[in-house]
């Protein structure tokens, strides 16, 4: 067994990030002394899949199949386990989307070992990984191993690992032989409202607080995120008030995340939050409580009030 | 309608985390046990839906003595039963040896649902629920923000990035919860009070066939607190706001490279 096999996440055909960033990660990392192997399911998806040699895939398996045309656990389980039977690969990858973080432990159960579950650094000793993963939130980091079990399913964080274009063509293959037995079925992908960018995706996020006072003002930090091209983010206390959506929340007992940029507005930074973004590469945070937690944590801070301070930050980044 | 609910018991999210002396596992020392916030909408589902349609629940958790406490607090808002199989300490983290253990410990009781919690919370592995759906041969939903339940059917929002997905599956099924799903209720006095006089039914983990630590799918190598931050820089912009504002951008472009 060597080579790695990736498991490649599509919407409406279209290669999810996330995923390029997987088999970017997995050519970098010489395919564990084999080759990179994609499996994409999808209905529709050939198109889709001849670009993924580009990323770094030698060889792509193609599942099409009008029942897997929306994300279903079972069906999707189906086939990477058929795929994993003909790549045999010593480890499967696969980007820490919503749908990877739940496909890869079904795929692992059905395989019969264990998994690892949000790496954000591999290290390879021969053919085998060893993770390092954010534990605690990211109070604390875990380097684990899957105590030689093969093959080894590793899901990585999004916006960890970098996509890397390198031109190449990957040999494309329909998977055939699928046994599809699905029994809970995805019947609709319903988007969310305004087409809003995810907090778990976004390169940058813009956070509001308490100190945003009311769900109205969330249209200034709306307009900041605009701004820079993030996401709105919320901390639990704005979540819980009923000002946004729980979708938005990041932080212990929302969402975990690492964005390259992380503005954080009228949070004073309770332990549960700062654990949900403290990993975020550069973090910006605006407060009137000069003695506010946030600011521990924060590269640039500005003590001052969010409603003063954020517009003519707006004006300042739209004259870049 | 017989729920099994499947609970952790974890450190407080308002921990501060240090190492322990092995350099593997945290220093328990002045951690507050809780169950995992994620398995309290599992639970408040199971109560609604026992409530609304008949059944009981029963709730499972895997792990150390002090995880009674977990159990009792379950009992406390209104499960029926309780189920406590010992161990754990040697399986932390350990996803597929968990989902074994609550597989055996499931597998022969009669349910239509299997609740759960996305993760447990400092774990914060988010598998346990899937596999144990794979080993128990059941569909799952996970993620789950919306449930209905029907007649060997129910329907179920699950949150993905930028939507939600609908999904439709027959029972028996396993249903990984999270925020958004409910309100969960807070133990009343009389509940915590009935509570103390439930059974807990024990059952030791090698009965179920698992040799803890024997066969690890999951180890820690090391255990470590990510590096210390240096201090940022603080601007005072409490007298001139729109100042303050453009060196924050200036800083943002040009030190940072941020936008």
């Amino acid at each position: 067994m060597a080579g790695i096999l990736v498991f490649v996440e599509q919407r409406d055909g279209e290669i999810r990030k996330a995923s390029q960033q997987a088999v970017s990660e997995a050519k970098r990392q010489g395919g564990a002394g084999g080759a990179v192997t994609a499996v994409l399911p999808g209905s529709g998806v050939g198109g889709a899949a001849a670009g993924l040699g580009a990323w770094g895939a030698d060889k792509v398996f193609v599942a099409d199949d009008a029942n897997l045309g929306l994300y279903s656990s079972e069906g999707y389980a189906e086939a990477v386990v058929k795929a994993v039977e003909q790549a045999q690969p010593s480890a499967v990858f696969f980007a820490g989307t919503a749908m990877g973080r739940d496909l890869a432990p079904r795929v692992a159960a059905r395989l019969g070992v264990g998994a690892i579950a949000d790496a954000v650094g591999l290290t390879l000793d021969g053919e085998n990984f060893t993770a390092r993963r954010p534990v605690y939130s990211g109070k604390a980091f875990a380097t684990a191993t899957t105590a030689g079990k093969t093959p080894q399913v590793i899901s990585l964080r999004p916006n960890v690992f970098a996509a890397e274009e390198l031109g190449g063509a990957g040999e494309v293959v329909a998977l055939d032989g699928l046994a599809l037995s699905i029994r809970g079925v995805v019947k609709e992908l319903a988007a969310a409202a305004g087409g809003e960018l995810d907090v778990a995706e976004a390169d940058v996020i813009v956070s509001g607080g308490r100190g945003i006072k009311g769900p109205e003002n969330f249209a200034l930090i709306k307009e900041l995120a605009d701004a820079v091209g993030g996401a709105v983010g919320a901390s639990r206390a704005a979540v819980d008030a009923g000002w946004i959506e729980h979708s938005h929340q990041v932080g212990q007992t929302g969402k975990v995340v690492s964005p390259s940029l992380y503005i954080a507005c009228g949070i004073s930074g309770a332990i549960q939050h700062l654990a949900g973004m403290s990993s975020s590469k550069v973090i910006v945070a605006i407060n009137k409580d000069p003695d506010a937690p946030i600011f521990k944590i924060a590269d640039y801070g500005v003590v001052g009030d969010l409603f003063d301070v954020i517009p003519p930050m707006v004006e300042a980044i739209k004259a870049l | 309608m017989n729920c099994i609910v499947c609970v952790a018991s974890v450190p407080d999210t308002a921990s501060v985390i240090k190492v322990g002396g092995d350099g593997k596992g945290i220093d328990g020392t002045g951690i507050k046990w809780i169950v995992s916030p994620h398995d309290e909408y599992a639970l408040e589902a199971a109560l609604q839906i026992t409530e609304d349609k008949g059944g009981e629940v029963t709730v499972v958790t895997y792990g150390p003595d002090s995880a009674e406490a977990a159990l009792r607090d379950c009992l406390a808002r209104g499960a029926h039963q309780a189920v406590h199989v010992l161990g754990g300490e040697k399986t932390l983290g350990d996803s597929f040896t968990i989902a074994t253990v609550l597989a055996g410990a499931i597998k022969d009781r009669e349910y239509d649902l299997v609740l759960c919690g996305i993760m447990g919370v400092g774990t914060d592995c988010g598998q346990v629920g899937q596999m144990l759906a794979e080993l128990l041969d059941i569909p799952h939903v996970a993620n789950v923000t919306e449930l209905e339940i029907g007649d060997g059917v129910l329907a179920a929002g699950r949150e993905v990035e930028g939507g939600k997905e609908k999904v439709e599956s027959p029972t028996p099924a396993l249903i990984a919860c999270q925020k958004g799903l409910n309100e969960p209720r807070y133990a009343a006095l009389k509940g915590i009070m009935a509570a103390k006089r439930k059974p807990v039914d024990k059952v030791e983990v090698a009965s179920l066939g698992v040799d803890e630590g024997a066969d690890p799918f999951y180890e820690v190598v090391q255990l470590e607190l990510p590096p210390a931050k240096a201090a940022g820089t603080i601007i005072q912009g409490e007298d001139d706001a729109a100042a303050a504002a453009a060196e924050l951008v200036k800083l943002l472009r040009d030190e940072a490279k941020a936008i």
